[in-house]
């Protein structure tokens, strides 16, 4: 799922041959094949983040959206940030941000190990597939379920406590296991991991082996492979999974508010409830800060890899 | 790298098998907690098993209808999945022959992954909210009948299955790619050899070739599409999906019920897991039966 090269072009030879369709018909059946997906993401993608942009500069007030410029909507999103203290809007993307590193943090070695175990460790080909089909199968099931199913385990009187109790280690009950920030991370890394394995094992599958070998009959130990060799060649699929992760943390409402109790205040949570009291202007001016944060952030990964030679 | 299992691969083994315990446990407990008995709480331990909360959950949560919403999301799946293969399949083709424009589109797919769900949702949401007030406002305009009790465009088959769409298709794309490039077009120019149209090539040589991946395209479709809650919570109409419902749900319901329904929507997901892993072992081994066959006199 993420082979981000695209496929080459059938050779000129096919074109040539003699009971080939002629090559203006073939360049019309690729527009005509090419259409529909690229007309669903016109209107689905296109034209609805075009409408955000437009709407974040129109006013509004308890009735209605009007069609008029103005840049209220963002001078109220940034109302007070140049003081002190600071301002709503700043205090929400900390604490989103927060989210973001401690998940990046925790998701990348534990994915990276897992997928070099997968990758180098595991020598039967079909073992490997089954294994990894193993930590991608729950990626097909519902997240609220998995969220959930924390309950048990962390809850007041749940596994965590109870066992934590039966061993005298603690006398009272945790509390703040479930519904707070260490909930939403665990969640987030519960969830979220995948999406750092498959590219990092993608990355390291293509490796060729005999790299390896050469770096070890030249003298090198098994930490500077991993540091010289392995390291640097993983580093597309190492950034490809941190974009996910941080496009996956920052736009997130359903975890935070799950996992947090709709206690804890996130960018998507925000967005949210600006729509459910039908404040549209408000609401696309922040989905568009949001939007603008989360390409920056993708733009610093970018630049750590040459994506451009991936794809 | 066959050299003796070292400590590493102990110490990464050990990771492994506690991500995958990770991973697992925590379903596997609300699995084992759906059966609680009727005394049953939240949390362990189990009083006594039972169907007991199936048979609540069968005859309704609340005031939500949950069959209506589980049989809402398996038919809206069931619509993604199809569309999701097929366009996905012939952009794929069409990728392969190069057009111009090709990268732009391609960018498309690649941004519609990682613009957040939130963002894509809500542009959704107010592209259908002025279509709305648009329709509205020629209907007041022109006084054309029809026009006049317009609700909403909003619903399951128009913004909610294009919001699926913007999140399955990529997916759908990116799998075929790396199809694509490892399939070798000496088969195409083969079939074209020997007398077969486009079309018949298409039917006869390339999607048998392709199936596998085809349902892997078509599993993802569906599973991405069954569970999906971000991306549909702005862009849909009245009716919720299963998973908004479930979302709503997680509040306000205390009783190992919302296990019972967890367990039932995790059993689709298996099911449906399974059936496509299933059938692509079941189609890899017949072609290289198939391939065998072939070689003898």
């Amino acid at each position: 799922m993420t082979d981000l090269a695209l496929p080459a072009a059938a050779p000129a030879t096919v074109a040539a041959t003699p009971v080939a369709t002629p090559p203006w018909r073939r360049r019309a059946l690729a527009y005509l094949q090419a259409a529909p997906l690229t007309l669903v993401f016109l209107i689905f993608l296109v034209v609805p983040l075009a409408l955000t942009g437009i709407v974040s500069l129109w006013e509004y007030n308890e009735y209605e959206i009007i069609p008029a410029l103005t840049l209220q909507n963002y001078a109220d999103l940034f109302d007070g940030c140049l003081s002190a203290d600071l301002c709503t809007t700043v205090r929400t993307y900390l604490s989103t941000v927060k989210f973001v590193a401690l998940t990046l943090a925790i998701t990348l070695p534990l994915g990276f190990a897992v997928a070099y175990f997968l990758a180098f460790h595991v020598r039967s080909g079909t073992v490997r597939m089954g294994l990894f089909l193993l930590c991608t199968i729950p990626f097909w099931t519902s997240n609220v379920i998995r969220m959930i199913s924390w309950i048990p385990l962390l809850g007041r009187n749940g596994l965590v406590n109870d066992t934590l109790r039966g061993l005298g280690l603690i006398r009272a009950p945790i509390e703040g296991l479930l519904y707070s920030d260490f909930a939403v991370v665990l969640a987030f890394v519960h969830l979220d991991t995948v999406f750092m394995i498959v590219p990092i094992f993608n990355s390291l599958a293509r490796i060729d082996r005999r790299l390896i070998e050469a770096a070890r009959d030249g003298g090198a130990s098994s930490a500077q492979i991993l540091r010289n060799v392995v390291l640097p060649l993983a580093k597309p699929g190492i950034a490809i999974g941190a974009i996910f992760v941080v496009t996956l943390v920052m736009g997130d409402f359903v975890t935070v508010g799950v996992m947090g109790g709709q206690q804890i205040a996130s960018v998507g949570k925000v967005i949210q409830v600006q729509m459910a009291y039908l404040q549209f202007p408000a609401a696309a001016a922040n989905a568009m800060v949001l939007l603008a944060a989360v390409l920056l952030m993708i733009l610093g990964l970018t630049r750590m890899i040459d994506l451009r030679r991936e794809l | 790298m066959d050299q003796p299992r070292g400590p590493a691969f102990y110490l990464l083994g050990g990771i492994f098998a506690l991500y995958v315990l990770f991973l697992y446990g925590p379903t596997l407990t609300i699995l084992a907690l759906s059966f609680q008995g009727p005394s049953g709480g939240l949390t362990f331990p189990m009083n006594g098993v039972s169907t007991h909360w199936f048979a609540k959950l069968w005859a309704g949560v609340g005031v939500v209808d949950i069959w209506a919403a589980l049989r809402r999301s398996l038919a809206l799946g069931l619509v993604v999945m199809a569309l999701t293969v097929t366009l996905a399949f012939y952009a794929g083709l069409a990728f392969r022959k190069g057009f111009r424009g090709a990268g732009l589109v391609f960018a498309l797919a690649v941004s519609s992954l990682i613009v957040p769900s939130i963002v894509v949702s809500l542009g959704i949401g107010l592209e259908f909210r002025l279509l709305d007030d648009a329709i509205k406002a020629l209907a007041a305009a022109t006084g054309w009948g029809f026009l006049e009790d317009h609700g909403t465009l909003m619903g399951l088959y128009t913004s909610a299955l294009g919001a699926h769409l913007t999140w399955t298709l990529p997916f759908g794309l990116l799998i075929l790619f790396a199809v694509f490039n490892r399939f070798d077009p000496a088969y195409e120019e083969a079939a074209r050899d020997l007398g077969a149209s486009g079309p018949q090539t298409l039917r006869h040589v390339v999607v048998p070739i392709l199936a596998p991946a085809l349902v892997g395209v078509a599993l993802f479709g569906f599973t991405l599409s069954f569970d999906e809650l971000a991306r549909t919570s702005q862009a849909i109409g009245g009716r919720n999906t299963l998973p908004l419902e479930l979302q709503g749900l997680t509040t306000t319901v205390t009783t190992p019920e919302i296990y019972a329904l967890g367990t039932v929507t995790t059993a689709v997901s298996a099911l449906v897991i399974g059936t496509a892993l299933g059938l692509t072992l079941w189609l890899q081994k017949r072609r290289a039966r198939r391939a065998l066959a072939g070689l003898r006199p």
